[in-house]
């Protein structure tokens, strides 16, 4: 068996990219491709878990954070159309007014 | 016997004319103005009509005022011989002043705020003379201040006069702390501020105790009545206009000092010390104002100075417990000062707003009247024989010596000898030799009165000024027959009407002259003698310098420059206190209270603690970027610390 620690890191590691994506990207499109790596992270430590104490609890709750992900993605989405079709730039650090 | 009529009915005449007057016509003014203070009058004369030495005190009670546990002071009115006398001078001399206004105001602007604040005056003074507690007669001897603050500063728009209404009262506040602080040690010691009460209460009370409240008393009526070392406002009071001059700085308000001596006499019968100073400050202020009054050339500032000087002599005779000589001497000095300075404002009034003696002269041809009646009251003031003024200031001067006072008798007959001097030299300078002012010249520098153009003479008053002159001056004539003392041939009847509130507890003892053991009149005879000379010989000198030879005021000005000097700026005493007090006070007040404490602390906090949240919230303000990303990176923080203590605390 694979010790658990490994998967635990691992999804730290993908958590971390995530975080640190989201910080520093300025694409939007790129953030949100982070946020999605943020959650997957969170997926894989769910399923470590559940496979390694053999509950389903975590297997079930990733169908709900893959739903949340899903719903997500595609709000924010049509926010970035939207925004880009009146900024027309995908620069987060353009998007900083609330007045057009 | 309606005793609160008598304040309530100028109050009503103050309010009328005051709420409404600027609406009115001058008539209407004119009536409302007389018709109360009137009314006044003859109420008084009517309760005085009934009223009988068996009734003494007669206590009327209108309620309670306050009540502090077992301190109750009520809105009660006293009437005994004293405030009798008193609301009869307040109203008689009252009236008249009134009547006299009508034609002294005739052409100033403001005539109907000048009867209300007249009026005003006689509710506060009457208040005070018939209250029945200290703390009534508190609210008429601050009444009567606000009063004097306001007529004393009637022409507002001259920058003296205001200032001189603010000296006023400010001065007079000086006088009114001693007042509390004696009214917070009767309250604490005696429980209680009416007069009966305290009055019984001292009688066996500790003299020290005693002692320190009848000093307060003094400086409550040194700041009323005008003593050293508060008498600085007087002379200064002359800003207002004349009648106010007559009524409040002459024959009333100034009195009240004396008044309030003369009812608390239980206090100082039993606190000897108290009453030395008494008398000490009255003489000294007798001779200190007489000398001051020698060269002045204003002819108000003379008798404003005149006042202060015969205010001592009252004081000197409360002091040396001769109370009923000095409230004889406050009757005659009421009419015959009221009538000088009516007669002074017909003068000016003649001329056209002139007040300098060295622009007058000659004037008795023109004013007749007015000559005759100043003539009446300056005989009066200087004690010439079967005057008023004679009796009253003899019977204190007798009283003062044959109680032991030999230096302070000295002192007051000298006083008459100054007296005489300068009440002469006004006289001299007004109405004798030639005409020496600027004829026809309506240019003055008092702005808000009026002038009269007359080619080259100045003109006698209106007959409603002339008739108030010619009552007080046969006021000032016989004014003082009632009070001839048994040593001349007379059986002084004042001093007997007065007995029964003067001669109550061990007073007869301490005083010790009440009457006299036996009928040895030779020592009083001389005594007035010596009284009667000290007014010639200053009548002599006065004809001498101003009357046969001219040149003698200006040869003996440059021999005795310095004196000279020093007695044409009053000692100086006004630019000393402003330097040792005012100027301090104000300094002091910029640099600590301004600018320290309101500046520094007070806005200070206020403007630190706006800082403070300005600075906090400039830092918050940080997170407000709108920028998307730092947001995120807020977020991500706050979610990093919210984990480390899920951590810490799961580690725990």
């Amino acid at each position: 068996m694979v010790p658990i620690a490994y998967y635990l890191v691992l999804s730290a590691i993908l958590f971390g990219c995530g975080v640190a994506g989201f910080l520093v990207k300025r694409n939007i499109i790129t953030i949100f491709m982070c946020i999605e790596l943020m959650l997957n992270g969170v997926n894989l430590a769910f399923v470590a878990f559940a496979a390694h104490w053999g509950r389903l609890s975590g297997q079930v709750f990733v169908f709900f954070v893959m739903v949340v992900a899903a719903a997500e993605a595609a709000v924010g989405l049509a926010i970035i159309i939207a925004v880009f079709r009146t900024r027309e730039t995908l620069n987060v650090d353009r998007v900083n007014l609330l007045k057009l | 016997m309606h005793l609160w009529l008598i304040p309530l009915l100028p109050l009503a005449g103050a309010a009328i004319n005051g709420l409404l007057g600027r609406r009115f016509s001058k008539s209407t003014v004119t009536a409302v103005g007389l018709l109360f203070p009137g009314a006044a009058m003859l109420w008084t004369w009517k309760v005085a009509f009934q009223f009988t030495a068996s009734q003494a005190p007669y206590i009327e009670n209108h309620g309670t005022w306050l009540r502090a546990g077992d301190f109750v002071v009520n809105y009660s009115l006293y009437l005994d011989q004293l405030s009798l006398l008193m609301i009869l001078i307040v109203t008689g001399v009252g009236f008249l002043i009134h009547v006299y206004s009508v034609g002294y105001m005739a052409h100033e602007g403001g005539y109907y705020r000048y009867f209300s604040y007249l009026n005003l005056f006689m509710f506060f003074m009457l208040t005070l003379v018939l209250a029945s507690n200290y703390l009534l007669m508190f609210v008429g001897w601050e009444g009567v201040g606000l009063a004097s603050y306001l007529l004393i500063g009637f022409f507002f728009l001259r920058d003296s006069a205001s200032s001189a209404g603010k000296k006023a009262f400010i001065v007079n506040r000086i006088g009114d702390f001693g007042f509390l602080i004696a009214l917070f040690l009767m309250i604490k010691h005696f429980g209680t501020l009416n007069f009966d009460d305290v009055f019984a209460k001292a009688a066996g009370a500790d003299v020290g105790l005693l002692t320190a409240i009848g000093l307060l008393l003094l400086v409550g009526a040194a700041g009323k009545s005008a003593q050293l070392p508060l008498y600085v406002w007087l002379p200064d009071a002359m800003e207002g206009p004349t009648p106010v001059s007559a009524l409040i700085h002459a024959a009333t308000m100034v009195t009240a000092g004396v008044y309030m001596i003369t009812r608390s006499h239980v206090i100082f019968d039993h606190a000897p010390d108290a009453a030395a100073a008494v008398a000490v400050i009255g003489a000294l202020t007798a001779l200190f104002a007489a000398t001051i009054g020698l060269v002045q050339h204003d002819i108000k500032r003379v008798l404003a100075y005149s006042t202060v000087s015969q205010l001592g002599y009252m004081v000197m005779a409360c002091g040396v417990a001769a109370y009923s000589a000095g409230m004889f001497h406050l009757m005659t000095h009421a009419f015959f000062k009221a009538l000088l300075f009516l007669a002074a404002g017909s003068v000016i009034h003649g001329l056209g707003g002139e007040q300098d003696m060295r622009k007058m002269g000659g004037l008795r041809h023109d004013m007749p009247w007015t000559f005759w009646t100043m003539t009446m009251a300056t005989f009066a003031i200087t004690g010439v024989p079967m005057f008023s003024g004679f009796f009253s200031k003899d019977e204190i001067l007798w009283r003062t010596f044959a109680s032991g006072h030999t230096v302070l008798w000295f002192i007051g007959w000298f006083t008459a000898f100054l007296t005489a001097f300068y009440m002469f030299r006004l006289w001299f300078l007004t109405f004798f030799g030639e005409f020496r002012g600027q004829p026809a010249h309506g240019a003055h520098e008092t702005p808000g009165r009026e002038h009269h153009q007359h080619e080259g003479h100045a003109h006698e008053s209106p007959k409603v000024m002339l008739v108030p002159l010619v009552i007080l001056a046969v006021l000032s004539v016989i004014g003082g027959w009632i009070g001839v003392p048994p040593a001349l041939a007379g059986s002084n009847h004042f001093e007997h009407f007065l007995d029964p509130v003067l001669l109550s507890s061990a007073s007869a003892e301490a005083t010790g002259v009440a009457q006299p053991a036996t009928e040895d009149f030779a020592p009083e005879r001389t005594l007035a003698v010596s009284a009667i000379g000290a007014g010639v010989a200053g009548f002599l000198l006065a004809w001498l310098m101003y009357s046969r030879r001219r040149d003698l005021p200006a040869k003996l000005r440059e021999q005795f420059q310095g004196a000279y000097t020093m007695l044409e700026n009053k000692y100086y005493v006004d630019e000393f206190y402003g330097a040792a007090v005012v100027k301090p006070l104000i300094e002091g007040s910029r640099a600590v209270l301004w600018k320290f404490i309101d500046q520094g602390l007070i806005d200070g906090t206020v403007n630190e603690s706006a800082a403070a949240a300005r600075d906090v919230s400039n830092s918050f303000r940080r997170m407000q970027s709108g920028n998307i990303r730092s947001y995120a990176g807020w977020i991500a923080a706050g979610a990093a610390v919210v984990i480390a203590y899920m951590l810490y605390m799961g580690v725990r």
